[in-house]
């Protein structure tokens, strides 16, 4: 399988990342040569195995369904690039 | 010099009050000041916040409330969360973050008394061999300047093997703590998964990512493992068992136990030095009464492949939460999807840009079955293999490193060969299963890992075969010198 220029623009459309012209040549030369590499798993039929996500089998893990202290909101916004009113500040999504 | 001492033989020190916890902390912030020019292991190191911890510590020995690795110094991989010190996974998008939170492991460290060091550097978000990938410098190898020290936890693999901490944590998704002490002639182990908490480090590969420690001797590792292990409520992965302990870590022999020597981990193609140096501590092993056998496990030869779907594909995932909003670095774009694309965009560096791409494209409708579905296919049928062999053996041995420590720039143009480097590590994240790189030599100078594999939770076990190992083994005494 090879990945096309159009395919990396896609690939990168859905990563949210904006890539220039440059790094996505290079990107398709750096996946199509990994994807080279990937085919030997392409041998393994594999249907009557059941894949695994995990390593380690825990399921359903619970907590009690008690209040708790959450983070004061001060120190969530800490971090942020942008805040108002305590609140963290994006563009605007829904226009008026 | 109070910096060549061993762990264990400072938490002594201490608790006997031959050496004040100030004194420890001071030894160990003048060695840094002195050699991290050079080295360059730290991103951030606060000698203030290390001498009140340290004021802390001594408050513990004073009051007879202190325990093994009360002052005792530890360095934190740069993507474990440490309350009001900064954090940045060595990228550039989150450049000036300082978590408003503790990891379970730093608050663990805080609570034994621990003095907490500084930051240590890293391949960008965990993700390479090297720890060429970090975004704000290079980290050299104490036993070659001119060479890495492995990756991704160089920084604090070449901290304890240049003696600027007695112990460091590091992260291990595909051999990050086991490669880098393999390079740097020191003992790195990585739990299994599950048994160490992962709240507060920052993810890479959820269902791979498990902290753990370096060290220069298992007792050494034994004792941090003993404090930062066991069930946290705060990991939803994290195993139902107590914290590994070492009571029993030098009770072991031997004298009978059966070892696996998987042919595929002994590929022709790794360095000739490292495969003579393995098969020389094999022999050593054999004279103390270990019974060797040479098995097939034939989806190791598709751990890489499997490895380099699974872990990006979660990658991709897992940092979709950096988006300018919360934290970190924003550069504003057209509307919220331009801010989040050209944040990403000049936030992360090649090397994550280019993982996050391939796990977006084993996820993307048309591909997700040819190539995730069929790797968790592959981890099922590894996972089967490992616990058949389990069944037979005590433990598995097998090479660390396919190579000792290359040379910095050596291999940056060619991704791939510096992707095999995880060759021999890769099975025990897949798998889920304990493993520890020991030194058991050198070859032109350099260090050589010797990995062990026990069967998962069966941690105790394995740490009391390592200790073994080591005292058969000729060890390193004469630690480089980076003057």
């Amino acid at each position: 399988m090879s990945i096309s220029l159009d395919e990396v623009r896609h690939v990168a459309r859905l990563a949210r990342l904006a890539l220039d012209e440059t790094e996505i040549l290079s990107l398709q030369g750096e996946l199509n040569a990994l994807l080279g590499h990937f085919e030997d798993i392409q041998v393994i039929e594999g249907s009557g195995i059941e894949p695994k996500s995990h390593a380690v089998a825990i399921q359903n893990v619970w907590s009690e369904d008690v209040p708790g202290r959450t983070m004061p909101r001060n120190q969530t916004l800490l971090n942020a690039p942008l805040s108002r009113a305590g609140l963290f500040v994006v563009p605007m999504i829904i226009e008026d | 010099m109070l910096t060549e001492f061993s762990a264990a033989e400072l938490s002594r020190k201490i608790a006997s009050k031959e050496v004040s916890c100030r004194e420890v902390v001071d030894a160990f912030l003048d060695r840094i000041a002195r050699d991290d020019s050079r080295l360059g292991c730290f991103l951030t190191v606060d000698p203030e916040k290390a001498r009140e911890s340290a004021r802390a510590a001594q408050a513990m020995v004073d009051t007879g409330s202190g325990g093994p690795l009360t002052g005792v110094p530890v360095a934190l991989k740069d993507n474990i969360s440490t309350e009001g010190i900064e954090t940045t996974c060595a990228s550039k998008i989150l450049k000036g973050y300082i978590p408003p939170f503790d990891a379970t492991v730093v608050t663990r460290l805080k609570l034994a008394g621990a003095t907490l060091l500084g930051k240590t550097n890293l391949d960008e978000f965990a993700m390479g061999t090297s720890t060429e990938n970090s975004a704000f410098q290079l980290t050299r190898n104490p036993w070659d300047l001119d060479r890495s020290p492995g990756g991704s936890s160089g920084g604090s693999a070449a901290s304890v093997a240049g003696r600027l901490a007695p112990l460091a944590l590091g992260s291990d998704t595909g051999g990050s703590i086991r490669q880098p002490a393999a390079l740097c002639g020191v003992v790195g182990y990585k739990p299994t998964y599950g048994r160490c908490s992962r709240y507060g480090l920052i993810a890479f590969g959820s269902s791979l990512d498990q902290i753990g420690p370096f060290a220069r001797s298992v007792e050494d590792a034994a004792l941090i493992t003993e404090a930062i292990t066991g069930h946290d409520a705060m990991d939803g992965t994290s195993l139902p068992l107590p914290s590994i302990s070492s009571a029993r870590l030098k009770e072991g022999s031997l004298k009978g136990l059966k070892a696996a020597l998987p042919k595929e981990l002994f590929a022709e193609s790794m360095n000739p030095g490292v495969l003579s140096t393995v098969y020389a501590a094999i022999e050593s092993l054999k004279r103390e009464g270990v019974r060797f056998t040479e098995i097939s496990m034939p989806s190791i030869a598709l751990g890489v492949t499997t490895y380099y779907i699974i872990a990006p594909a979660e990658a991709s995932s897992n940092l979709a939460r950096f988006d300018g909003v919360r934290y970190g670095v924003r550069v504003d774009g057209q509307g919220h999807i331009g801010l989040v694309e050209r944040t990403r965009a000049e936030g992360f560096g090649h090397e994550v840009k280019s993982r996050i791409m391939i796990g977006t494209y084993a996820l993307s409708a048309g591909y997700y079955d040819a190539y995730y579905l069929r790797a968790l296919r592959i981890r099922s049928i590894m996972q089967h293999e490992f616990e058949e062999t389990f069944k037979d053996f005590d433990f598995v041995l097998s090479p660390t490193s396919p190579v000792p420590a290359f040379r910095l720039g050596e291999l940056r143009m060619d991704p791939m060969a510096m992707k095999l480097l995880d060759f021999c590590t890769i099975p025990a994240n897949l798998g889920g299963m304990p493993g520890i790189s020991l030194n058991c030599g050198f070859t032109e100078g350099l260090p050589v890992g010797l990995q062990l594999m026990g069967a998962p939770s069966e941690d105790e076990k394995l740490l009391q075969i390592a200790y073994s190992v080591e005292q058969a083994l000729p060890t390193a005494t004469n630690w480089p010198s980076i003057a």
